[in-house]
Order: structure tokens, then C-alpha cells, then sequence
């Protein structure tokens, strides 16, 4: 099977196109997610554009009408989730980091990796022309709940509506296949002597994220098969008429959604204790039982869905278990954050671009997770239910793993991505503004919510009750225009370091893990001689050794191991 | 000593096998899901048993007895393969393509006079889930019999020894479908 990759590929297309090197096929899914991120903002450019000033011009792009505006909010949380979030985080991370850390050649299956890539390449594809189809893209709401998005006479949207599904589709194929090929390579390709508790915590944080993928999936993918039938061919699954359940889907949608949050989730907070770690020249605190409560996070990430359903119509003997896991489920989550909280205690830190974004993404992350109490608790939850409390509660706990962690990550792996080092003073610049806009937008988010805005509304001027709140609207679109140009810093850095930056060494941040034991950026086939691995991956400040750091593949001399 | 030797593996089982038991994995909450909705949603109305008793028992009979026998011809596929003896796999793999194709026929057979008698897709709920169901089982089947022709062609040509271990990975995955049908089968046809 390895027999085809051992040699450098040779020529253009096969080198930097048709690749099967995992580097080259995480890069591509960063590009990739990279360009949807800017359709992302651009669409929550004109979201914000149009509550803070309904039906006026917005500058550089015009009127928007309000079947425009469902439109919108509808790609925004799918481009943003699917096509951001995925490719970024589990995608590109996890192509580049998992071969690199646990010390392979490169994936279990090359070219199942690259085909992959080119299976969400075409899931892009697609749902890029359902913007273009008569009807326009999908109006439904990024979760698509039927019966609105059963009929094409409900939203006016005819293929757009059918596209989306089978973008959706795509993507679930190709990350399946991803995950079969994350799972294959950490099961059956690490170096001599990495153990699994040897393993770096984002790796296995990967792997969580892959296997909870693969086992919530199935059922949406069924639930679109299922949709597809009820818009093509006339079957009647969701459609109260023909004797179908329009609920079912909100159960098949998120069964799936809901575990996905973890899937987004888990590679966040891997990369941000990673950094953490390294910034802070100490050990991850409390290792193992970092990696125990992931793994039963995993497993109760599948039992909390139906708290999406409180007003939905939920037996109220249900909604309460569905309170209480989802409560619970907070306690794992909380031993990370605790030991992340615990690893910055009297380290000795440096605050690097990367090492800002960490933490800044853990401070953003613990006030997203605080308000998640108040929405999985039954009671509280119908109240605030559908209001923009809920839009802001998950925008900090995702924009905290998804932009936050996936800055620190790039920051911190860009120099052994691409062999140059960004420009920290502008990456510092960048955190800070990020940060503050960030918080100017959803903190004022909180209260709109609270003040009852629902939404999904085009004009939230139409409604008596919330004309006093014009102007915190219009404080959140301007400060949202500015976090977008905000993030102008990261493009310029991003591209000037590309070209212009300083060469990396191999090691620059005097890390530990395997990846920095090869050349910035590694040879094709990663590694001259496959390391052999002594010890874990978080031994900095080590008694052990002269210098603060430690290396995985490096034994100790005889006389050092004496002295212990 | 190759890279593939000094890598520490959990399991001796090879990539490819341990890849496909994640894919199968993968595959088995896609129907479980549907079943489940199937269930519940016929478990919270009427009528399902009256609709029911228009499919084809004695049909659905046959291609049960056809997917189960090729199963049987795929275990023994892979059985001479582990013998190196590939004009038997070929045999094997041959017969297995051939049942398969058998089960797509009869259930195209089914489709056809349901569909004339009336009975689309759009006729009611449970012909949503009958045609959802065994539609998607049906693909699974085409896949199926996609990979065992590729093997048979590889089989046939004498390029199937360097990989003789795909006639199991293949096998594994027939294995699945045939499961499948054995749930769905009592559900529709029986219940």
C-alpha cells in the first residue's frame, strides 16, 4: 500500500494537486476552509448589515430582501460549521499534526487521504453553485428542519435547498473517510516506544473527535437520504399529511448536531492546551485524567440531543434526563479547562501570538460554557429559547475552539507548515483586536437575547418591543465590521510570512513533541530515520535534563539517569 | 527490517482490515438510524399492517435465501484465497456477484409491480420507509457487487494474488449487508 508514496513525487500536479502527502493534503483543506471562512464573514457581514439598518443599501453589495436574509443566516451557520470549522480543525490539523506527532511516514491510506480532500472539494463545489441555481441557495436555517425545508413552495428555494443536502452528503462521505484513515494511522503506525499515554493530548483529542463523528453521523446521513426522497420523489418521512413526523428529523439532525459540537470542540481545546503547555514550560496538569474525561465526554456527548428539543414538544418525563446529562456533560469539559487553568499556575509564561490566542480562547470558552448551563436547563432554556442568548452563548463556545484555537494552532505549527515564522507584533495586534471586537459583538448579544429578540428575524424593527433596542444593535454591527477588519492582520501576516518571513529552525519554541524533531517544513515522508520515543510528551522544567525542555525521541545519558 | 514492522501496532491486524472494521462501524448508524425512525414513527400510528400485506412475502423469501447463500460464497472465496488457490476464488467470487445481482433483479421484480399496482413512493408512510429502507439497502448491495466484480476481474487475470487479502475486506463488507437485510426484512415484510 506504501509502496506508491515512498518515492518524492515528481511534477507539479502530482506534487502539489493530486498529492498524497498528508502535509500537502492538510495545507489544501486549510486553503480550502481559509477561503469559506471570508464567505462566512462576508455573509455575517450582511447579517449584521441588515438587523442594525433594515431594508437599506448595504455598502458593497445592495438591498437585502428578506427570502435574501433567510438565505443568509442559513449558509452562515453551515459555511461556518461544515465548511470552516471541519476542513480547519479536524481536517488540516488533523492531517498535519497526527503522521507528524506519533512519528509515521505519512497516513495509513495516501490516497484515501487525497481522496478525501478532493470528496469535500467537490461537497465545496456544490454548494457554491447552489448559490447560483434559480431560487438561490438554502433558506431553511442552517439546521434545515422540515416541513420548511420539505418544500420547495414553504422557502421559494427549489435546488438550492436540494444542493445543500447533498453538499452536506459529500462532506459526511469524506470526513467518514478521513476518519477511518485518522484512526487506521494512530492504531497501527506510531514509532517504537509511543505508547498510547505517551501520545500528545491533541492526538487523542483527534481521535475522540473521529470516532464520535463516524458513530452520530450515520443517522443524518439516513435523515438527508430521507429529506431528499421527501423533495424529489414524493415520500412523506417528514411531512404531517402523508402521515410523516416532522420531528423525527429534528431528532436525526441532532443526534448528529449535537455530538458535532464535541467534534468541533475537543481539536480546539487539544491545540490550546498544547500551547498552553509549551508557554508555559510545564507539564499539561493532570494527563491522564484529561485524556479519561475526554473519552467519557465522547460517550455522553451521544445521550444530550434532545435538549434542542425543549420547546419542540418533548415529553416533559424526558426533557428532565436530557437536562441533567447535559448539566453533567459540563464536568468533563471543566476538568480540561481546570487543568489548562492548572498548567498557567506559577509557569513561568510567555505571551506569544499563539500563547495570547490560547488563552484568550480559554477565557472566551469559560463564559460560553457558563451560559450553557442556563441553556440546558429546561426551564430557563424555554424562556430564552431561540432568542439571540442562544446565538451569542454558541458563538462564544465556537468561535473560542473554531477562530481562537485554530489561530493559536496556525501560529504556533505555521513555522513548520511552511519552514518560515509569522510576524508576532502583528500577530499580537491581531489578538488583541480580535479579542475586544469579539467580546463588543456577543457580550451586547446577551442582552438583546434577554430583552426577548428572536432569531432569524429580518427586522427586528417591526416588532414594537424591540425598537428600543436599535442602537445596542447598531453598537454589535459596528463592532462586528470591526473584528472582520480585524482580521486583515492575520491575511497580511499570513501572506507576508508565506514569502518574507524569518526561516524556521527546526525547534523554534523549544517544544517536545515529535514534529519538531524533523526539518521546517519536514521532507516528503516526514522523518530521515523514524524516531524512537523514551518518554511522554509534556516534560518541561524537567529535573532530568539541563534545559527546559525535553524531547520524546531523546535519551537520556547515563549519567543523567544515574542522578535520578 | 521494513517501517511497516518497526511501528508499534496495537493489534497484528493490518491497516486495511482495521480500516474497514471503522467503516463498517461507520455504516451501521447510518440504518440504525432509520430503523429506529421506523420504529417510532410506526409504533406512534395505524394502518401499517394493512399496507404491509401488499408486499411480496415469497419474493422477499427468495432474496433472502440468495443473500444469505452468498454470504456463504464469500466466506468460501475468502477461505481459498487464504490457499492461494484464486481459480476457486474467482469461482466463488463469481457466484457471490452472481446472487447478488439475483437479489438486485428480484427487488427490481418487487419495485416494478408495486409501483404499478399503485404503491409509489408517495402512497403513505410506510411505502416512505419501505422504499427509503430497501433502497438504500439495494445501493449497498450495487457497491457490494461492484467490489466483488473488481475482485473477480483481478481474480480472473491473475492480479488478485499480490492482494488476496481484499477478498476479506470485501467479504467483511458483504457480510454487513447481509445483516442488514436480515433486520430489514422481519420489519417490513413480517411485522
Amino acid at each position: 500500500m506504501s509502496n506508491d508514496t515512498s518515492r518524492a513525487p515528481a511534477g507539479f500536479w502530482r506534487s502539489y494537486v493530486f498529492s498524497t502527502d498528508h502535509k500537502v493534503i492538510a495545507k489544501q483543506y486549510l486553503s480550502l476552509g481559509l477561503f469559506w471562512a471570508l464567505m462566512g464573514g462576508a455573509t455575517a457581514y450582511l447579517i449584521r448589515w441588515q438587523i442594525a439598518h433594515p431594508d437599506t443599501e448595504a455598502p458593497g453589495w445592495g438591498f437585502i430582501a428578506p427570502d435574501f436574509y433567510n438565505m443568509l443566516v442559513t449558509m452562515h451557520g453551515t459555511i461556518m460549521v461544515f465548511f470552516v470549522a471541519m476542513p480547519i480543525l479536524l481536517a488540516a490539523f488533523g492531517n498535519f499534526l497526527i503522521p507528524l506527532m506519533i512519528g509515521a511516514k505519512d497516513m495509513a491510506f495516501p490516497r484515501l487521504n487525497m481522496l478525501s480532500f478532493w470528496v469535500f472539494f467537490l461537497a465545496s463545489v456544490v454548494l457554491m453553485a447552489s448559490f447560483f441555481v434559480p431560487g438561490g441557495a438554502a433558506a431553511a436555517g442552517w439546521t434545515g428542519y422540515p416541513p420548511l425545508s420539505a418544500k420547495m413552495e414553504y422557502t421559494g428555494v427549489g435546488w438550492g435547498m436540494n444542493l445543500w443536502l447533498l453538499a452536506l452528503a459529500l462532506e459526511f462521505a469524506s470526513f467518514l473517510l478521513g476518519g477511518v484513515n485518522f484512526l487506521t494511522t494512530a492504531m497501527n503506525m506510531r514509532a517504537p516506544g509511543l505508547t498510547w499515554f505517551r501520545l500528545p493530548v491533541i492526538v487523542w483529542m483527534q481521535l475522540t473527535a473521529a470516532v464520535i463523528f463516524m458513530l452520530s453521523v450515520g443517522p443524518l446521513i439516513a435523515g438527508a437520504v430521507m429529506l431528499l426522497m421527501d423533495r424529489l420523489i414524493g415520500t412523506t418521512f417528514f411531512l404531517p399529511e402523508g402521515g410523516g413526523e416532522p420531528l423525527l428529523w429534528q431528532h436525526l439532525f441532532w443526534f448528529f448536531g449535537h455530538p458535532e459540537v464535541y467534534v468541533i470542540l475537543l481539536p480546539g481545546l487539544g491545540i490550546v492546551l498544547d500551547v498552553i503547555s509549551v508557554f508555559s514550560r510545564k507539564p499539561v496538569f493532570a494527563y491522564r485524567p484529561i485524556i479519561y474525561s475526554t473519552i467519557i465526554a465522547g460517550f455522553m456527548s451521544f445521550i444530550v440531543w434532545a435538549h434542542h428539543q425543549f420547546i419542540s414538544g418533548i415529553d416533559p418525563r424526558l426533557a428532565m434526563p436530557f437536562s441533567i446529562t447535559t448539566i453533567i456533560i459540563s464536568v468533563p469539559f471543566a476538568f480540561v479547562i481546570f487543568s489548562m487553568i492548572a498548567t498557567l499556575w506559577r509557569a513561568s509564561i510567555t505571551f506569544s501570538a499563539a500563547m495570547l490566542f490560547a488563552v484568550g480562547s480559554l477565557g472566551v470558552f469559560i463564559f460560553g460554557g457558563l451560559t450553557g448551563i442556563f441553556n440546558g436547563s429546561a426551564p430557563v432554556d424555554i424562556y430564552i429559547h431561540d432568542t439571540y442568548f442562544v446565538v451569542a452563548h454558541f458563538h462564544y463556545t465556537l468561535f473560542s475552539v473554531v477562530f481562537f484555537g485554530s489561530f493559536a494552532g496556525l501560529y504556533f505549527w505555521f513555522p513548520k507548515m511552511f519552514g518560515r515564522m509569522m510576524n508576532e507584533a502583528l500577530g499580537k495586534i491581531h489578538f488583541w483586536l480580535t479579542f475586544i471586537f469579539f467580546n463588543a459583538v456577543f457580550i451586547p448579544m446577551h442582552l438583546v437575547g434577554l430583552r426577548g429578540m428572536m432569531r432569524r428575524i429580518a427586522n427586528p424593527m417591526q416588532y414594537e418591543f424591540l425598537k428600543p433596542l436599535e442602537p445596542l444593535n447598531m453598537f454589535i454591527t459596528l463592532s462586528a465590521i470591526l473584528l472582520l477588519l480585524s482580521q486583515l492582520f492575520f491575511v497580511i501576516n499570513f501572506f507576508m510570512s508565506l514569502v518574507r518571513g524569518k526561516a524556521a529552525e527546526r525547534n523554534p519554541w523549544q517544544a517536545n513533541t515529535l514534529e519538531w524533531t524533523t526539518t521546517s517544513p519536514p521532507p516528503h515522508e516526514n522523518f530521515s530515520t523514524i524516531p524512537t520515543v523514551y518518554r511522554g510528551p509534556y516534560e518541561y522544567s524537567s529535573p532530568d535534563a539541563a534545559a527546559d525542555w525535553l524531547p520524546q525521541d531523546r535519551p537520556l545519558t547515563a549519567s543523567q539517569a544515574a542522578g535520578r | 527490517m521494513n517501517a511497516d514492522t518497526a511501528t508499534m501496532s496495537d493489534t497484528a491486524v493490518p491497516p486495511g482490515k482495521t480500516g474497514t472494521w471503522w467503516f463498517l462501524a461507520s455504516e451501521i448508524p447510518v440504518f440504525g438510524g432509520l430503523i429506529a425512525s421506523y420504529i417510532v414513527v410506526r409504533l406512534g400510528s395505524a394502518g401499517w399492517g394493512e399496507a404491509s400485506g401488499h408486499l411480496n412475502f415469497s419474493l422477499a423469501l427468495i432474496n433472502t435465501f440468495l443473500l444469505l447463500t452468498s454470504s456463504m460464497t464469500v466466506v468460501m472465496a475468502h477461505a481459498a484465497a487464504q490457499e492461494n488457490d484464486f481459480r476457486r476464488v474467482a469461482n466463488f467470487l463469481g457466484l457471490t456477484v452472481l446472487l447478488g445481482l439475483g437479489f438486485l433483479g428480484v427487488k427490481a421484480v418487487e419495485y416494478t409491480t408495486e409501483i404499478t399496482h399503485g404503491f409509489t413512493p408517495a402512497a403513505g408512510i410506510f411505502w416512505s420507509f419501505y422504499y427509503g429502507m430497501t433502497g438504500l439497502h439495494a445501493l449497498h448491495v450495487l457497491a457490494g457487487v461492484i467490489a466483488n466484480t473488481v475482485l473477480w476481474i483481478g481474480a480472473l487475470r491473475g492480479t488478485l494474488a499480490r492482494h488476496g487479502h481484499r477478498v476479506e475486506l470485501a467479504g467483511l463488507y458483504w457480510h454487513l449487508v447481509d445483516i442488514i437485510w436480515i433486520f430489514i426484512f422481519p420489519l417490513l415484510y413480517l411485522a
